[in-house]
């Protein structure tokens, strides 16, 4: 590193060096445990260095140890605002190994949960963008709203964030009747209200506009070459979105519109999470409307389990319960890679079966890794406090990125 | 194979392998299409050449993803998986090559940007090491760890554990001192392959080792005959436990029982 020596006109002829500044790993404003090493000549920055993987618990390494299912939990762990979308990928990576059929209703359950995710995850990220540039208010509204997104998870799994509820072959039980309608009823009556109040207070907001307008503007080229997905790859002007390119489950019945942005700045990815919570609001409905009656997990006893009914008066069920949550049911030797649309962009799931009851390797694509990567290229030239603000619009969260 | 999954559709593979394996076939040593995934393996030294011939001739655009893997048994024991991601033409690829501990893998950070922390984090994890990776530093372990702790050789519980200490004031590395054993369950059935020994069957080494090994061919080798049934007729003291009399009747009404 070289120190820049130069007399600077406005300290009466003192010298001022480049000197380096640790931004976190203990800072509200890295939204986890986040590193950087920035150079700073004055305010602007010049250089940053993120350290990553502060967080890292070997997730994938823990995941050879354990069957099938009992791997499952590690996902929700991973990127905690948003669990569902992620137990999407791996129970969709296992499906294609072992290439079942998943019942129509199941697929709607999970769409649907996947949207409701979707949303409970942006709010958590758009309440703390805007915090981050200063604004308490919206925070604080937005998460009146992941609240509830939290207890409607709680009624269908048992659980407020750590779900494990997305399974092999569907999902683990059936929703009772009421929550669907309250579902229904949440977004009809509450939702809008309270989201569109908080964000009429941010988006024309002048301050907020100016901490994030033509900040880290990166160009479609970039953008592409760096491998950005989701909300920044979109903000972007680039409309790729796996769940309309690339469908999985019934997300190629549903209507809705891919959000762009058009100056690729920060703004642009606040407002392209924001159009996004409308567009899953609409998916929601869809899926209200259309699910049928049905079984919800796979009806080959080999991959799902009985029935707790059914065990109390069937031999071969109460074996293969048994057989399911001892050892676990084997996947046929081969390897995927299977990427969904996680709220914060492509999360792929790269799954080596070698024939037994337990995956061979397991390799997380986590969505913050070229996001976080791009820091230097997205930070240089701004000042020290658009590094928040940069961070904000990444939307990182470091279970994931560390797993 | 009839597609029953509803994992992510992506454009068709249809000609797509044939298409590919002519243009780069040089650099290959397999393609291959299994789970509707398609998968190259590239020569390690012209891994470089071959992502950029795909890149720039087939349009895939984006990496996503490099994975590593370790199979220890085989001769270059650890493979680099690239994952590329076709904007243009939504379509995705997988392109390996392997290699050993020691021998590097061409770096591609001078294709995509981003492949420079993927491959920094296959260094750390498994060791393997990239040419031309300028800045080929750990990535997610702690600063200064040893070793590369995704190899299947590596034990699951590592090596050190850290924990404050109260008289020093501050965090101290130590050995990892296990309380009790690490519990791994191995559910395999045993008639499955399952390669561990059974209890009681320490001592064999290998199949038993008989002369003549025991066969009954004859009724005379069961040991039944005249002498059997006389000492049958003979009976003990032996008094049999009470017996329930059961009324076995036909098959319709066995599975309508409950009892």
């Amino acid at each position: 590193m070289s120190v820049q020596i130069e007399e600077s006109p406005t300290t009466d002829g003192e010298v001022i060096t480049n000197y380096t500044l640790n931004f976190g790993p203990q800072h509200p404003a890295a939204h986890g445990v986040l590193r950087m090493v920035m150079e700073l000549d004055g305010e602007v920055i010049e250089r940053v260095d993120p350290h990553v993987g502060l967080l890292h618990r070997g997730t994938e390494k823990l995941i050879e140890q354990k069957t099938y299912l009992q791997a499952l939990p590690y996902f929700d762990r991973l990127d905690y605002c948003s669990p569902l979308c992620q137990e999407h990928s791996y129970v969709l990576a296992i499906e294609k190994l072992l290439n079942i059929e998943v019942p129509e209703r199941a697929q709607y359950l999970r769409v649907l949960f996947a949207e409701l995710t979707r949303i409970c995850n942006h709010m958590l990220n758009i309440g703390a963008h805007v915090m981050d540039v200063g604004a308490m208010t919206p925070n604080l509204w937005v998460f009146e709203l992941r609240e509830d997104c939290l207890n409607f998870f709680e009624r269908a799994s048992g659980a407020r964030m750590h779900s494990a509820w997305f399974r092999p072959g569907g999902v683990h039980q059936d929703v009772p009747e009421k929550l669907l309608v309250d579902i229904g009823d949440w977004l009809d009556n509450r939702f809008f209200q309270l989201f569109d109040d908080a964000m009429s207070l941010v988006m024309d907001n002048r301050i907020f506009k100016q901490r994030n307008v033509d900040i880290a503007v990166v160009s479609r080229d970039d953008a592409v070459a760096w491998g950005f997905s989701g909300p920044m790859i979109r903000a972007a002007g680039i409309p790729w979105d796996l769940r309309k390119s690339q469908p999985y489950d019934v997300y190629d019945r549903m209507e809705f519109d891919i959000p762009v942005g058009t100056n690729s700045d920060c703004y642009d990815r606040f407002m392209v999470r924001v159009q996004e919570v409308r567009e899953s609001a609409k998916i929601i409905k869809q899926c209200l409307r259309d699910m049928p009656e049905g079984p919800i997990a796979s009806t080959d006893g080999k991959v799902s389990p009985p029935k707790r009914g059914e065990m109390k008066q069937s031999m071969e069920s109460l074996i293969h319960h048994f057989k399911l949550y001892t050892e676990g049911f084997h996947v046929p030797a081969g390897e995927v890679y299977v990427a969904t649309e996680s709220p914060k962009g492509e999360f792929g799931v790269y799954l080596v079966s070698d024939g037994t009851n337990k995956p061979y390797r397991c390799k997380i694509r986590p969505t913050a890794f070229s996001h976080l990567q791009a820091m230097d290229m997205m930070s240089k030239g701004h000042m020290l406090a658009d590094a928040t603000a940069i961070l904000g619009a990444i939307d990182v969260v470091f279970g994931e990125c560390d797993r | 194979m009839t597609v029953l999954h509803s994992a992510p559709k992506f454009a068709s593979n249809e000609g797509v392998l044939d298409a590919l394996s002519e243009s780069v076939s040089v650099w290959l040593d397999r393609a291959e299409e299994q789970h509707g995934e398609i998968i190259l393996t590239a020569k390690r030294e012209s891994i470089a050449e071959v992502l950029r011939i795909l890149r720039d001739d087939h349009a895939y655009q984006q990496m996503m993803e490099i994975a590593g893997a370790d199979y220890p048994d085989r001769d270059e024991r650890f493979e680099v998986v690239y994952m590329l991601l076709s904007l243009t033409k939504n379509h995705r690829i997988m392109v390996k090559c392997s290699t050993d501990e020691t021998t590097p893998v061409p770096s591609v950070t001078s294709l995509w940007p981003n492949a420079g922390w993927l491959e920094r984090e296959v260094f750390d994890l498994y060791g393997v090491v990239f040419e031309g990776n300028s800045d080929l530093r750990r990535i997610l372990t702690d600063y200064g760890f040893e070793g590369h702790p995704f190899r299947k050789d590596f034990p699951m519980t590592g090596y050190t554990e850290l924990r404050y200490s109260e008289d020093e004031k501050r965090v101290v590395y130590e050995p990892v001192e296990l309380p009790q054993d690490m519990r791994t369950f191995d559910f395999l059935s045993p008639w499955e392959g399952s390669d561990y020994v059974l209890p009681g069957d320490e001592k064999a080494d290998g199949p038993p080792q008989v002369d003549k090994p025991k066969v009954t061919e004859k009724p005379a080798d069961t040991g039944a005959g005249p002498k059997a049934t006389e000492a049958a007729a003979e009976g003990t003291d032996a008094v049999p436990p009470d017996m329930i009399e059961v009324e076995i009747g036909d098959d319709d009404e066995l599975k309508e029982g409950d009892e």
